[in-house]
Order: structure tokens, then sequence, then C-alpha cells
């Protein structure tokens, strides 16, 4: 990005000098709601806070095509097959706008990526869960798509510019996954006794990992306090979970489908939804990299880079040269 | 941020800016990779033109721009705030005389 | 659910061919999502498939107006056999690696692209709407791939050699193309069709031209294989349909 220049000059070691007065000056600019820019100062521990939170969503929409894209040749029309083609391709897309966005704080793609595929970064633990039938594609964009809009909606307001405007480019164009989703399940539902069977079986295997999704609970997350002060993050993992429970239950009781959560009921005195307990055992293992389809992720991801190898060689080599090319004729 | 591992050198980095249709200006929209200018303009159309977001297409490279530095936000930009004259609310006209 | 037989007249034997064809290809690009050798190819070959599987709705839609027996786009890509299917053998070749995926789409492209706009002309509307429409598509798919052509051909030694490799393994795929038999013949006399062999030329400028930028030579014509407009299809079709139809077989009658 144009701002590297910047960031890396030679006196960028003193830049990082974080004197108590400039700290002071950031934290009002963040709480009168101005948005900080890649050349701004900024603390050390909002850049790093920034890229692993930019880097780890890009992640998670460059290994989210996976699961989905399990069903792109077996969909079962071609209205569905168009559909879910241009879906995963925004998931795509979405990857690039993130890691564009993360760039801008002075860390590039391919260091990220190396990082993903190194092991030593993460990805939203949903995509670690197995596509085994055409309703898991419904239930993905139904519940794990209605999740990250509950999350992504709030980031839309980050205080961190190029995130904010990232996030609101994809909020804009998610606006169609979740509606596709949910037009999936209401289809099956409408259906015949197989297919009304497939997609409770599909709300039966991703209704607790997508609880898991907003992350640990409130009383258990290190990173909540200091991001919130930034406004990096506006509502608690707990408030984000209840608001997605809230939203989604009768969704799934207009589906004519059962929660699979024997203690869900509704409170009258909160108005929200009550839920059981959720496995955060299972949740530690997934991340931890146990889950059922961790390896084959990663191993995809490693092996896709690796087969492409030799094409970005060639574009690269290409352009040199054109480059020596155009000295020469010059 | 600890250095890449090694291997594969960097692709490089483009900005794209899309004029959204005829009359407005082209607008920064975000940044790709591409090994040269043909890709990434095809690049640009396929990321950032997927929903007739545009008519028009500039990729730049991004080591081309040059940026102003927000640590000499002071001396670049805070000049100007004094100069009033330069706005025409500055200047009393009787209402009388209508709109000017 | 058992398969579809028709009755097929000229009209819809001509129309199912271009239908196949591009939903074929456009099946062979989506297999390529999340494997694409960089993030930003990824977007383009989904466009491009998004592209021929719109134009394969559009002409299995008018398929099924011409048959008028009641099969909708649906019935008409999911419930025909191997042998009913019409497409190309150039179309239904593994994407192997993206020398060869790229080489497949610039051979198709350089055809297509004239041969639709050539379409436009033709006496029956809505062949000529969907010409219009597929025309501009192909014309960008005929750039990307012939810029890529060009890249790896230009590229390092690897890519050059994938590239040749690529390039013959698909030209005795390249004759059937110009292909005409009584169902074209009977439709370019109806001035509905338009003659592929007057494209000939064309294609065979704008492929040498790419070649030419992309430092390889023209491979010889040798013998050419045939026999998909017929349905006599290379093994590799009977598995690409095995997965696209799997659901509509498994659960028949089902609305998706």
């Amino acid at each position: 990005m144009y701002t590297q220049g910047l960031n890396q000059g030679p006196d960028a070691a003193d830049r990082r000098i974080e004197d108590a007065a400039l700290l002071q000056r950031f934290q009002e600019r963040i709480d009168a709601e101005e948005r900080i820019e890649p050349n701004d100062w900024m603390p050390e521990a909002y850049r790093r806070t920034l890229v692993r939170q930019i880097s780890q969503h890009a992640h998670s929409e460059i290994i989210g095509m996976q699961p989905e894209g399990n069903w792109i040749t077996r969909a079962p029309s071609l209205r569905r097959k168009a559909a879910l083609l241009a879906k995963v391709q925004d998931e795509c897309g979405h990857g690039l706008y993130l890691y564009a966005a993360a760039e801008t704080l002075g860390v590039a793609r391919e260091e990220m990526v190396e990082q993903l595929l190194a092991g030593k970064a993460k990805y939203s633990s949903i995509f670690n869960y197995p596509t085994l039938t055409w309703a898991d594609i419904g239930a993905i964009g139904w519940l794990v798509d209605g999740a990250a809009i509950m999350n992504q909606i709030p980031l839309c307001r980050c205080s961190y510019g190029p995130y904010a405007r990232a996030m609101i480019r994809v909020c804009k164009e998610e606006s169609f996954h979740q509606r596709q989703g949910y037009e999936i399940m209401l289809t099956l539902c409408r259906g015949n006794g197989a297919q009304k069977e497939m997609a409770q079986d599909a709300l039966n295997r991703w209704w607790w990992p997508c609880l898991m999704m907003f992350g640990p609970p409130d009383a258990a997350s290190q990173h909540t306090d200091t991001s919130t002060r930034w406004k990096i993050k506006r509502f608690t993992n707990d408030e984000l979970r209840q608001k997605f429970i809230d939203a989604t239950v009768p969704q799934a009781h207009f589906l004519g489908l059962t929660v699979p959560d024997p203690d869900l009921r509704f409170d009258e005195a909160t108005g929200h939804w009550a839920h059981g307990a959720i496995d955060w055992e299972e949740f530690r293992q997934v991340v931890a990299g146990n889950g059922p389809c961790n390896a084959q992720r990663m191993e995809r991801r490693r092996r896709t880079e690796e087969d492409g190898a030799w094409v970005r060689d060639a574009a690269r080599a290409f352009a040199e040269k054109e480059k020596s090319r155009h000295r020469a004729a010059a | 941020m600890t250095e890449p591992a090694a291997s594969e050198p960097k692709v490089p980095l483009w900005e794209v800016f899309i004029r959204a249709r005829n009359g407005l200006a082209h607008k920064h929209v975000g940044s790709l990779h591409a090994a040269d200018a043909t890709l990434a303009l095809q690049a640009a159309r396929d990321l950032y033109t997927r929903r007739g977001e545009g008519l028009s297409i500039w990729v730049v490279p991004s080591a081309a721009i040059t940026a102003s530095d927000p640590a000499e936000k002071g001396m670049m930009f805070e000049p100007t705030a004094s100069k009033v004259y330069r706005h025409p609310t500055f200047y009393e006209i009787p209402d009388e005389v209508g709109h000017m | 659910m058992t398969s579809i037989r028709l009755a097929e007249t000229p009209l819809l034997t001509y129309v199912l061919r271009r239908a196949d064809d591009a939903l074929v290809l456009g099946h062979r690009l989506s297999e390529w999502c999340g494997k694409a050798p960089l993030m930003e190819e990824e977007m383009a070959l989904a466009n491009m498939g998004l592209d021929l599987i719109g134009q394969a709705r559009a002409l299995y839609t008018y398929a099924g107006e011409v048959e008028a027996k009641g099969h909708d786009e649906d019935a008409l890509a999911y419930l025909r056999d191997e042998r009913a299917y019409r497409n190309l053998l150039l179309v239904e070749q593994p994407n192997g690696d993206f020398a060869l995926t790229m080489v497949r789409q610039l051979l198709y492209a350089a055809f297509a692209d004239p041969y639709w706009r050539a379409m436009m002309a033709s006496r029956d509307a809505t062949l000529a709407a969907i010409a219009a429409k597929a025309e501009k598509e192909t014309a960008y798919h005929l750039r990307h791939s012939a810029e890529w052509v060009v890249r790896l051909g230009d590229g390092t030694a690897e890519s050059h050699a994938r590239i040749v490799r690529a390039l013959e393994k698909l030209w005795p795929f390249t004759g059937e193309l110009f292909e005409t038999d009584d169902v074209e013949r009977e439709m370019i006399a109806a001035g509905i069709a338009v003659d592929p062999a007057a494209l000939r030329d064309t294609w065979r400028g704008t492929v040498s031209a790419v070649l030419a930028r992309a430092t390889l030579t023209m491979p010889e014509d040798g013998w050419m294989q045939s026999g998909g407009r017929g349905g006599r299809h290379s093994e590799h079709l009977g598995h690409l349909l095995a997965e696209l139809q799997s659901m509509q077989r498994t659960i028949p009658g089902a609305t998706w």
C-alpha cells in the first residue's frame, strides 16, 4: 500500500516510542469517533491487534470457500449452482478486500498467507466442519452468514478506516448470502420427507458450532477489553451471540425445524431466548487444530499455493521481460 | 511481523480507482496484486466491478503514489484555516441586495 | 430419476448443442473454485464460469420452449444422459493444469466470439438476443485467456513447456468447432444459424496472433477427434455428469 514508505521510514523506530501524550491524544480521537487512517500515529498494540484480527478475518473468507465449494459441482439446479458459485466467489473477493485493508498496516499479503500456511494464524473455527449434504449449503448461508453479519455490521463503524470501509463493502455484498441460504432451507422444508430430514440434520450439526463462532464467553475472552476501548469491537462475544440466537430461533420455527437445544426457552423477563450450555471443550479442540477438517483445509490451501507457484513465476518472468523490452526500445 | 520465511518474491501491489458513472471522478476503491498492468486491470474488473459498480477503471502501481505525512498535518493543512476571506460568508452584503 | 427422452427436431438439437457447450465448459471452470493459482484469478475463473452457466440457462430455457413438452432448464441439464449431450469434445476435456484450462478457453472463445457476433443477425429473435449477450461475455473470455497464454508461453521454461503440452493435447479437438452436419446445414439454410466453417480463417487468425505473441508455433492440423455433436463423447463427460446430476438423480422429482 502507498503507506508503507512512510510506515517503514528511517525514523520508524523512533515513531514507535509510545509516549503518553501521543497515546492520550490517540484515545481522544477514538473517543470522538474519529477514524484512524493508515499513516496516522497509532499504538503498536493497536496495529498488532488489527493486523491479527483483519488477517484472521481474511483467512476465514479464503478457507471458508472450501466447505461451500465442495457443493458447487453438485448443486441440484442451475439457479442454485450459479448463486453458490457467485457466493463463494464473493468470499474470495472479501478475503482480498480484507488482505488489502491489512496491508495498509504495513504487512504484505504474502506474509499473512505464509503465516496461515505455517499454521501460525487462525481462521474461523466454523470452517473446520464438513459439508455432508446439500442442506449444509442452506445451513451455512442461513446460520454461518447470519452469525458473520451480526459480527460484521458493527465492524463497519470500526475505528480503523480501511477496515471499516472494507466491511461496508463486504456487508453490502453479503446481504444476498444469508437470504440465499434461508431460501434453500425453506425449499427443503417445503419439499419431500427426505429433503426435510436433510434440513433438520443440517441444523442439528451446524447450530452449536455457529454459537461458538462468536468466540469464548466474555468472562474468558482475552482481547475484548482493549478492543472495545479502541472501538475495534463494539459488542462483546456474548452480546452478539445473544442477538444471533434471538434473531435465528424464530426463523427456525418458521421453517418448522427444531433447534437442537433441549434447554432453549424464551425468557419473558429479559425478552431473550435462553440457551443451554455450549461445549467449550469442543471449541478449544477445533481451534487447537483437532476439528474434523482442520488438516484437510490446510492441506488443500497449501497445495493450491504450491500448484500455482509456476503460474506466478511465469507472470513475474513475463513482466520482467516486458520491462526490459520497453527499456531496450526506449 | 516477522520476515517471510523465504521463497517467492512479492507480486506488485496496485491501487484501483473506479468511475461509477460518467460525470463522477474516479474514486479509490482498494488494492490488489498483479504481475503487470494488463493483469491488474483485468483483476480490478473481476474483483471490484462484479455488481455494475463501474464504467471506467484506473490501476496505479502503489509504489508510484507519494503520500503526505500525517505528522506534518499541522504544517500542511492548518494554515488554511485562518484564511476565512476565501469563503463567501466572510463578506457582509445587506439582505436587500438579494442573492449573490 | 429416469432420464428424459426428447424427440429432437433440428432446431432443438441445434439449441441443445450450444447449451451443452456452455454448461459443460462453465462446469469445468467452476471446478477451479478454491484452486486458482492466484486469488485474483479465482475471481476471473468464477466470472467466466458464471457467464457460461448463464448462457446455458438461457439456451436450455429456449430449448424447453422449442420442445414444448414442459421441460425446463433443469430437466434438460440434469436428466439427459451422456449420450444425449451434444457438446464439443473440447469443452469436456478435464481442467488439467492452469495452462490447459487457459488454452482450452482460448481455443473455444476464439471461435465462440465471432460465432455469437455473427449469430446476432440470426432470423431467430431469441437466439439473436442470447448471442448479443454471449458475444460480450465471450469477447472478455478471449481477452483474458489470450493474456494468460501469452504470459505462460513467454514466461519461464516450465510455463512454456506446459503450454506447449496443452496445445498439443487440445489441438485434435479443434476440428470439431467447424463441423457441419444435416442439422447445422438446415439451420444455416433457414438463416437461423451461421456456418461455422466460414469462421475458420478468423479463428486461425486470432489463435495464431496470440500464439505468436506467446512465442509459440501453431500446431499442424493432423487427425481431428469428432463425435460430441452426435453424443459420442470422451470418457470424461460421464464423470462430469455423474457429479453434476447427482442430487436430481438421488432424490428424484424434488424441488430445489
